[in-house]
């Protein structure tokens, strides 16, 4: 185990990986300088700037060329900026990229890392700040990953590296610099849910920063004499709906919760399928939690009347435990 | 060039390829409005053929290519089987995207056909990076890219030509140029003097060649693909050429000015063209015919071939999505 940053984590995993596969290399903006949250410091002085290239200002060409050049047989890692900024490269990543192994009937793959720095950090308003995982869960053909730890930064960037599918990479910008232990051993899975908290009441589901706030609301509530159980998804496509289930047997309650919007978030998902095929778990109904459907802005007043707090998550736990089902 | 030192093997072979692209064309036209065996659209290349047959001369199968939805001409001149495609245009098991794509989607990668594109312009940033992946990897391949005079409207040309010359990348970058924009004349919503001109903004080598010459872009294609293997540097070629068909085969093309499109056809013909070269090169007509006759013969045969073929089984189609969250694992 080796504490780290959660940014040092996934550039450790892109380094090791880079070592061992002369085909993996990286491009997008200001990455010769370690790019704009230094989250590529001093891999350009290990392989040079052919591997760890810098790019236009053109998103579309840095998500398109990384495409063609993954099809004739290398593995790139995409760094888009800021997962607003990768909206300029929609056309690329989900008329092209997600869809070129079915279209052209599996002659082609696009073994690719597309890291797309999400969510608020601040006061970086509405073209900066947006979590918006729920568009590509959408997409079939695309692998979405929203890692919330130092630990599964380094493992799930791993695994992406060797995924031959697209991922979409959504790291969380108010995580750089949270520091964590790391096992470098320890394999990253998609669609295995991480179990943050063990409890037997209420089942929070979440990911990315919002995990850890749901860690927060559950040590709250352990004080108020309620055990909450928070699953961290890690990757919303594929998802794990068995862990879900099975916490669900055993609490009965469900809240789940996420920072972006909660209008057709992914949220959405989780408590659809819950509602569909297991009704029978629930002892209370769902809570789900997201953002008002309105705009992120820059004053921090205005930002906080956005964001979903531990208090929040704590009192829709609250919630499922006062009601029950008939 | 001169008739004494006309190259008469190189213009068969063009005029032999051009025939193919012909007879599949005409073959795939009716099996969509006589027959209705083709599903969507398909967009044809009657009168172009001279630009796949030309370009396509200088590469091997190695090399790569991006085409268009107007791709046809590109992928049998690159390599690919007929049969397969026209299995494709009419979504059959056996079609060389297993009918999953169809004509806007045809794809052959064992030539190193890329892919054709349904949407105009996205091809131009994929081609870069295939040259860029081709740099990286060491490897002596060329790309080339089609697309048309409508592409260098679109964001992504200019992001992707800037990227080949950035990156100094192996790519020849071929605007087929047929006049029109689906229904729109490409000159009406065109700012400035056109795309040639973009490209050498760009620091491209930037040549222009009559597209309904065979002769004549094999030459240029000749030249420029030899300056790009030995410097490795991107090259823009604007060839000019004429949409004698519609924009999908449906399309009655009746914005353009009557007789246009005849006109053209009968005094611009890349095929007539090259076959006058040919006699007067003191190649007989049977000769002539007899590429002609093959060319519609394998193409006749390829329809059978697909029409014959059966639908693809109902649970490819959740088969070559994605490895992670597959449905084909039940992943819905």
């Amino acid at each position: 185990m080796v504490m780290m940053t959660y940014a040092d984590a996934a550039k450790l995993a892109i380094q090791q990986a880079m070592r061992a596969d002369p085909t993996v290399w990286c491009v997008g903006e200001d990455l010769g300088r370690g790019g704009v949250f230094k989250q590529y410091t001093g891999l350009v002085e290990e392989f040079g700037p052919k591997r760890i290239s810098d790019a236009p200002i053109s998103e579309a060409a840095i998500m398109g060329a990384s495409f063609g050049a993954a099809m004739v047989g290398t593995r790139p890692i995409v760094e888009m900026r800021f997962a607003d900024f990768a909206l300029c490269a929609t056309d690329e990543l989900v008329n092209q990229i997600a869809k070129a192994r079915f279209m052209f009937g599996g002659q082609s793959r696009a073994p690719m890392v597309i890291r797309k720095p999400m969510g608020m950090w601040r006061s970086s308003a509405a073209q900066h700040s947006q979590s918006l995982e729920s568009w590509y869960a959408h997409i079939p053909g695309l692998v979405v990953v929203c890692p919330s730890t130092p630990q599964d930064n380094y493992a799930m960037m791993k695994a992406a590296i060797a995924c031959d599918d697209p991922v979409v990479y959504l790291e969380h910008k108010n995580l750089w610099e949270m520091q964590g232990e790391v096992d470098t051993n320890a394999p990253g899975a998609f669609g295995r849910a991480h179990l943050r908290r063990a409890g037997t009441d209420v089942t929070i589901v979440s990911w990315s920063d919002m995990a850890n706030v749901a860690v927060e609301a559950a040590e709250g509530l352990a004080a108020q004499g309620i055990s909450a159980e928070v699953l961290d998804l890690v990757s919303i496509w594929p998802w794990d709906k068995a862990a879900v289930m099975a916490s669900l047997a055993k609490t009965g309650r469900l809240v789940v919760a996420h920072e972006a919007v909660q209008v057709g978030g992914f949220g959405a998902e989780v408590v659809a399928t819950v509602a569909q095929t297991a009704p029978q778990l629930l002892k209370a109904p769902i809570q789900r939690i997201g953002a008002p459907r309105s705009l992120i802005a820059y004053a921090p007043n205005l930002e906080n009347q956005l964001r979903v707090t531990a208090t929040m998550i704590a009192d829709a736990a609250h919630k499922t435990l006062r009601t029950e089902t008939v | 060039m001169s008739i004494a030192n006309y190259d008469t093997d190189r213009g068969l072979a063009l005029l032999a390829t051009m025939e193919r692209i012909r007879a599949f064309e005409e073959q795939a036209r009716k099996a969509a409005i006589k027959d209705e065996l083709v599903l969507g659209a398909i967009h044809l290349c009657i009168g172009q053929e001279g630009v796949a047959a030309g370009i396509m001369r200088s590469l091997s199968q190695a090399d790569y290519i991006t085409s268009t939805h107007r791709g046809h001409g590109h992928t049998i001149a690159k390599g690919a089987d007929p049969a397969a495609m026209m299995m494709e245009l009419l979504g059959r098991e056996g079609g060389c995207c297993g009918g999953k794509g169809g004509s806007m989607h045809i794809a052959d990668f064992d030539v190193g056909m890329l892919g054709a594109n349904g949407v105009v312009t996205a091809n131009i940033t994929i081609a870069a990076g295939a040259a860029h992946g081709v740099k990286l990897l060491g490897g002596d391949q060329i790309v080339v890219c089609f697309f048309g005079d409508g592409a260098a409207n679109r964001g992504p040309f200019l992001e992707g030509v800037n990227w080949a010359g950035v990156f100094d990348l192996p790519i020849l970058f071929v605007c087929e140029d047929n006049v029109y924009s689906a229904s729109t004349l490409t000159s009406d919503m065109t700012s400035g003097p056109g795309v040639a001109d973009r490209a050498r903004a760009l620091g491209l080598q930037t040549s222009v060649v009559d597209g309904n010459d065979p002769d004549a872009v094999a030459d240029i294609a000749e030249e420029i693909t030899a300056r790009i293997r030995q410097s490795g540097k991107p090259e823009f070629l604007h060839v000019k050429t004429y949409r004698v068909s519609g924009h999908t085969y449906f399309d009655p093309a009746s914005y353009r000015p009557k007789g246009e499109a005849d006109h053209m056809a009968a005094t611009n013909c890349p095929i007539t063209r090259l076959r006058e070269t040919l006699l007067g090169a003191g190649i007989g007509a049977a000769n002539l015919d007899a590429l002609h006759d093959a060319a519609q013969s394998e193409m006749i045969d390829a329809l059978a071939t697909a029409t014959a073929a059966p639908w693809p089984a109902d649970n490819t189609v959740f088969a070559d999505v994605q490895d992670i969250g597959s449905p084909a694992q039940g992943a819905f």
